[in-house]
């Protein structure tokens, strides 16, 4: 029984890390109806923007008390990521936007390998030790179950972050623009919407949110590589679908459920008969399951076409 | 008008038909083409990095040296990025149109396993400097290896677990590697035949960063020790989240552990662990402190057991091509067979029979942060 709820802990902890990142493909995909596949490389830059930070600034992280220190880089990695997120927004997908949607698509693809392979090409190939910006220690172990210090920010992070977004779309003027874009995008700028203002804050705010679940997730598992975005934003991007993509607490769900199956398969590999190694096939056999009995994923409603 | 624009057009064709097989020409007549297929970049780059830094020291010390045969030996080198699949490409990339005369590579097993036949079937004679996998050199009579094999180090470990009282292990296996399968296995045998019993069995994919499911089904077991087969940049991780869980048994591996990264990433995590691996560079006989310090002036760190490899891999190819006095593969590969008590920095190195060398391993531990000699244990 212990075991079983250390399972769940550790599941309940990795789901978070999708639910973040989810949060982002999410959101970009309500308002501009566009799966940003860049999003998982975004996060990696998030990432090594820490890293970067850390190497330039190490000393004076140092010296401050971890959660200044570990607040400072996220802002400053946030800030930039989200700068990198427009930057992308406006070199690659503002000229397609009145385009078939599979073009942005594809485009995007194309922009997720470029910002990989550069990556590569400046930081090279090998793994390289991301600094402890969280201490990775356990707490004082609650009744035989181990939590660490690392895993508590992550959820409390990502909880703030999903109680931040909700409340900026549902309660801010930017928040109702969004939403009136989401809608119908020829209707909100005759409402006044900037729509081009619009959408690079929607991506910069989903950059910004890939960065900080980049950073808690390389604080969460050590090491860092040009190429770590890939699974973990395949894997979001199905949670966010399974919740209902456009749905903001649908991903949070998505990822926290995600998380825990995974888990559960690998811990009871034996049991269940699954080679712990093919855990990584649950969540898309998941995707199927969901895409084949509620294609809308399990909040999102079905938008029926109004003719 | 129309034989003016066919002249036009075949000249064109025959120019550029020209400059494109100016690419394969015959092999140069005062150059030796040496192939190497290492993973330069990617998840294991320190494997192919090690390796390739003590491969040109030979070579480099060779040409200065005057060649062989009366030519100078270059050395073509093909990144396979750590890829499965990729090394296979290179390796006949390599042999079409570079025309190597011999093949060093890989380190790891999977990927040699990749290129064995393809080497085979070209004539063209292969040497992997530290593949342990015994089924790489079955692909044929034409792939050799200067390293021991995993059914005699997966019994190393065994041994040692069993010499320190430690009953109780439990397995970690990277499923995507055969060298991480292969290892587990041999490890497993003798492990069980004396008396060990196997707590639990869990297993991993290349790429994975976490592993606190598997650890936690570890943990309910109660081990005495976590053997983790796998290479070195999934250790680390494994290493810091087990303790993070809690889980404070040592961890036992093999000498896909071996690199700096080991220590770098998984940090205070990997203290106490042992691995098996083929040299130690605090052996101090002269010719082992000489080389360390040769490989430690120019690339500014201790050399690792698949840089001492892949210097000995060349140093054996090269005395096999002075003894055929020839690069033809049948001449070359009759050579490299007959090696015999060659004095390499990784011990002495006799092929056998089936193109495998028996040395003895060594036992590693890492202490304070650095790789400390435990004890040699022989076959």
């Amino acid at each position: 029984m212990e075991q079983f709820l250390q399972q769940l802990l550790n599941g309940l902890f990795q789901g978070s890390i999708y639910a973040l990142i989810a949060l982002g493909y999410t959101m970009v995909y309500g308002v501009l109806r566009f799966i940003n596949f860049a999003h998982g490389d975004v996060f990696m830059l998030g990432a090594f923007t820490a890293y970067g930070m850390n190497k330039v600034m190490g000393p004076a992280l140092a010296s401050m008390p971890w959660p200044v220190a570990l607040i400072l880089v996220l802002l400053v990695s946030m800030v930039a990521c989200a700068a990198l997120g427009i930057l992308i927004e406006f070199l690659a997908y503002r000229r397609l936007r009145n385009g078939p949607r599979l073009n942005v698509l594809i485009t995007a693809i194309g922009v997720s390998l470029f910002i990989e392979y550069s990556a590569q090409l400046l930081f090279g190939a090998t793994q390289r030790g991301f600094p402890a910006l969280i201490p990775r220690e356990a707490i004082a172990n609650t009744g035989g179950l181990t939590i660490s210090v690392a895993q508590v920010i992550v959820l409390v992070t990502t909880i703030l972050l999903l109680v931040s977004l909700r409340f900026v779309v549902m309660k801010t003027k930017m928040g109702l623009a969004m939403r009136a874009l989401s809608l119908n995008p020829t209707a909100s700028t005759l409402m006044g919407v900037n729509n081009s203002v619009v959408i690079s804050f929607t991506f910069g705010l989903g950059s910004a949110l890939a960065a900080a679940g980049g950073i808690l997730y390389a604080s969460l598992y050590g090491g860092i590589d040009p190429f770590m975005g890939i699974q973990p934003g395949l894997k979001a991007f199905v949670a966010a679908v399974l919740g209902g993509i456009g749905n903001i607490p649908g991903a949070a769900l998505g990822g926290l459920l995600i998380g825990i199956t995974e888990t559960l398969v690998r811990g009871y590999s034996d049991k269940v008969g699954i080679p712990s190694g093919y855990s990584d096939g649950v969540a898309f056999v998941i995707l199927i399951l969901i895409l084949i009995f509620k294609p809308s994923g399990l909040l999102g409603k079905v938008e029926r076409e109004k003719v | 008008m129309k034989i003016r624009h066919f002249v036009f057009s075949s000249a064109a064709v025959s120019i550029a038909a020209a400059l494109g097989l100016s690419g394969c020409k015959k092999s140069d007549s005062n150059v030796i083409n040496i192939g190497e297929v290492a993973a330069m970049t990617g998840t294991t780059a320190t494997f192919g990095q090690s390796s390739h830094n003590g491969t040109q020291m030979a070579v480099d010390e060779i040409n200065a040296a005057g060649g062989l045969l009366g030519k100078q030996i270059k050395l073509i080198t093909e990144d396979d990025q750590s890829k499965q699949g990729e090394a296979g490409i290179v390796a006949k990339k390599l042999i079409s149109r570079s025309k190597i005369s011999a093949l060093l590579g890989e380190v790891a097993s999977g990927r040699s396993l990749e290129m064995a036949p393809i080497a085979q079937a070209a004539g063209v004679p292969m040497i992997s400097p530290a593949s342990t996998n015994p089924k790489v050199t079955e692909a044929g009579d034409y792939v050799f290896r200067v390293c021991f094999i995993d059914p005699f180090q997966g019994t190393v470990m065994s041994k040692f677990a069993l010499s320190k009282g430690w009953k109780k292990v439990a397995i970690l296996t990277d499923t995507k590697q055969d060298y991480s399968v292969g290892l587990t296995e041999f490890f497993k045998k003798h492990f069980t035949e004396n008396g060990g019993t196997i707590t639990g069995e869990q297993s991993y994919a290349s790429q994975d960063k976490d592993f606190k499911a598997q650890l936690t089904a570890i943990k309910a077991g109660n081990p005495d020790a976590i053997f983790a087969s796998g290479y070195y940049n999934e250790v680390a991780l494994i290493a810091v989240q087990a303790r993070e869980l809690g889980i404070n048994v040592p961890l036992l591996g093999g000498d896909g552990w071996d690199s700096d990264s080991l220590i770098e990433v998984g940090g205070k995590a990997m203290e106490g662990c042992y691995y098996s691996n083929h040299f130690s560079n605090e052996d101090q006989s002269p010719a082992i402190q000489e080389f360390v310090k040769k490989y430690e002036s120019k690339h500014g760190r201790k050399p690792d057991a698949m840089a001492a490899l892949g210097y000995d891999s060349a140093k054996i190819l090269f005395e096999a091509i002075k003894r055929a006095n020839s690069v033809e593969g049948p001449a070359l590969r009759d050579a490299i067979a007959a090696t015999k008590d060659y004095a390499g920095i990784t011990g002495s190195i006799t092929l056998d029979a089936q193109r495998n060398a028996t040395k003895p391993a060594v036992i590693l531990t890492i202490k304070d942060g650095k790789v400390v000699y435990t004890e040699t244990i022989t076959p």
